[in-house]
């Protein structure tokens, strides 16, 4: 593996039960889960869930399938309703806010199954994650007036400054649905930084990659949170990339978390290596 | 793939709205040249205007079906709201702007309003919804809308407009006109309506509507359409960006509405019923959805073929011809195997020609 870790941070206990990276603890957290959960019918998917994300955080959250890791980033950006519990984004409630004001409110996001604009080119769904930076009127984008030109020149340009983070620059005039897996991938990742966000949610980034395009993705997420001095929590299978970049590690099981620390500690915990990471081979 | 084809890609999607305008412009001129030559029948001559009200339709139908992604079932509703409201202004400012270019602008403005009012109002309340709640309204709206044309008596007088649901009941004073008798339809109009009026209206529509696409709203609803969930995902409002497109819609519906009332001396509130919307869905899907252009050949094609096979000896199988020709397009522009065909054969005409000019 080409990815070489970063020296370990030290990781500073917080009230809210989670751990901060120590350069983030004179901040308050970015993102603060406080007895988060949602019923479906009578099914609690997501019960008691806690968890503070430091400011320039990368976060990982792990569990079996099933578990309500996908749920938790619906609950995140407000696609479900949470029954119970407060989300604070920066301190702010997003108890009345509607999917729309979240992202505006910073938070961005991938899917776990890609969606893209399929139809439009690489370069407008760029654009489109620009959406709320874009700024002129319905009519001077019909009538063409000069504060159209100016501002999608802008536009453009920020489009392919944000798509060179992959390479993905001499892509730009392709339609999104045609791009190759890999590339859809990492477009869905561009278009939710172009929405200039404060916390960036990756919904399994590394999924249907190869080891050597996973490592890859592992120093560009280091990199994108470097550049942009942003917080990411990630959902992720790949227990290379998550035990690599990761600074804080909650596990997910039946809507609960079982277990939260440093990957160290993560890693040799009982219950997550009952749960879910299993044991090793020559130890069972 | 080369940068050659890449670049090629890009210059010919930059150029098309431009070629858009080009066939409009190319096909006016032409037809202007064949009515100088006198070489148009009169039964041509008279779906002029005509074949201009409905590619405007077929255009706006388009941002609705095609770029936004929503079934509009009514369109023909907006049309008939276009179109009585075009005809009571120029009726009732016949003395005011005798200039009658200007009082066909200000009829077919007012048409537009009276379009984007209706489709404010049904809009506002369906548009939030997530389904094809649409077309179920619109299908009633456009019903709704000639039932009540179809009771309404509306005359305009010295005091100014008066409307009633009895012929009785306008009260009008005894130089007054009345503009729209109930069942009977408007009557009595001036004919307004040009065929450059028409030309001026597509050219309009076509900047309004190809701008609007290639535009951040346009972005936006075509990303709506694309995946609601993803647009919401990086902060485009769905209930905004669907109003915007389908209100523009309607509002072109009603203007190219207002051109057609002032086409005829009468117009019934039938004319805009349940099947002249689908005659303009028909437009849009033929044309092909999303293609401007193809609303623009298929609506003017779609019009004008009734007419040319009447020329024929084929006289009692008209429709039948109409509709094995509607079949036959559907089969082909939908056919993957043909299109792949032509797909291969245009990359193999690349290749040739890139291999040349290396």
């Amino acid at each position: 593996m080409k990815y070489t870790p970063r020296e370990p941070v030290k990781l500073v206990p917080v009230p809210s039960t989670n751990k901060i990276p120590e350069r983030d603890i004179d901040k308050s957290p970015i993102l603060e889960c406080r007895h988060l959960g949602i019923d479906f019918g009578g099914l609690a998917a997501v019960k008691d869930f806690n968890m503070a994300i430091g400011r320039t955080e990368i976060a990982g959250l792990i569990g079996p399938n099933g578990a309500g890791k996908t749920t938790v980033f619906n609950l995140l950006t407000k696609v479900y309703q949470p029954t119970r519990g407060t989300i604070l984004l920066d301190g702010m409630d997003t108890n009345t806010m509607t999917t729309v004001q979240v992202n505006k409110a910073g938070i961005a996001r991938t899917f776990q199954n890609i969606r893209l604009f399929n139809n439009l080119t690489v370069e407008d769904n760029v654009k489109l994650g620009l959406h709320n930076q874009v700024r002129y009127g319905l009519w001077s984008g019909i009538f063409r007036l000069p504060t159209y030109w100016k501002a999608e020149k802008q536009a453009r340009e920020r489009a392919m400054e944000l798509l060179s983070i992959f390479d993905m620059g001499y892509l730009a005039h392709f339609k999104a649905g045609s791009l190759p897996y890999g590339a859809q991938r990492r477009l869905e990742i561009v278009r939710a930084l172009a929405t200039n966000p404060s916390l960036l949610l990756l919904d399994e980034p590394a999924a249907g990659m190869n080891p050597s395009e996973t490592a890859e993705l592992m120093d560009t997420i280091v990199k994108i949170r470097d550049t942009f001095g942003i917080a990411i929590l990630l959902i992720e299978h790949d227990m290379n990339l998550v035990m690599g970049i990761c600074e804080g590690i909650a596990v997910l099981n039946f809507g609960q978390i079982i277990a939260k620390g440093t990957p160290e500690e993560i890693k040799n915990d009982p219950v997550v290596i009952e749960a879910y990471l299993g044991k090793k081979k020559k130890e069972a | 793939m080369n940068k050659l084809s890449f670049r090629s890609m890009k210059g010919r999607k930059a150029l098309s709205p431009f070629l858009n305008y080009a066939i409009v412009i190319a096909a006016f001129l032409a037809v202007q040249l064949a009515l100088k030559m006198d070489m148009v029948s009169n039964s041509m001559q008279s779906l002029l205007v005509p074949v201009c009200c409905y590619v405007v339709m077929a255009i706006s139908l388009n941002l609705t079906v095609g770029v936004l992604g929503e079934l509009s079932l009514g369109h023909g509703g907006f049309m008939s709201l276009g179109a009585f409201s075009g005809i009571i202004v120029s009726v009732a400012l016949k003395n005011l702007v005798p200039l009658s270019p200007l009082r066909l602008a200000i009829s077919l403005a007012v048409g537009a309003l009276f379009g984007a009012a209706g489709g404010v109002i049904i809009g506002v309340p369906v548009l939030r919804l997530r389904g094809d709640y649409l077309a179920i309204v619109t299908l009633a709206f456009g019903e709704i809308i000639k039932n009540v044309m179809q009771v309404l008596y509306i005359g305009v007088d010295e005091h100014g407009l008066h409307m009633s649901t009895k012929e009785a009941g306008l009260l009008l004073s005894e130089t007054g006109t009345a503009i729209v008798k109930g069942p009977m339809g408007a009557v009595g109009v001036t004919k307004l309506a040009t065929f450059t009026a028409g030309f001026l209206l597509i050219l309009l529509t076509l900047l309004i509507v190809q701008n609007l696409v290639h535009s951040r709203a346009g972005r936006a609803i075509q990303a709506l359409r694309d995946n609601r969930i993803a647009a919401e995902s990086v902060g485009i409002s769905p209930t905004k960006y669907k109003l915007i497109a389908f209100v523009i819609s309607a509002a072109l519906a009603g203007a190219a509405g207002a051109l057609y009332g002032l086409n005829y001396s009468s117009t019934l509130a039938s004319k805009f019923d349940f099947n002249t919307s689908i005659l303009i869905l028909v437009f849009v899907v033929l044309g092909g959805l999303g293609s401007i252009r193809g609303s623009i050949v298929a609506a003017t094609v779609l019009t004008i073929l009734p007419e040319l096979l009447r020329n024929f000896d084929v006289k009692e199988y008209r429709m039948l011809i109409y509709a094995v020709i509607l079949i036959v397009v559907m089969l082909v522009t939908n056919n993957p195997t043909l299109w792949s065909w032509i797909a291969r054969f245009q990359r193999r005409k690349a290749e040739e020609k890139g291999g040349a000019e290396q």
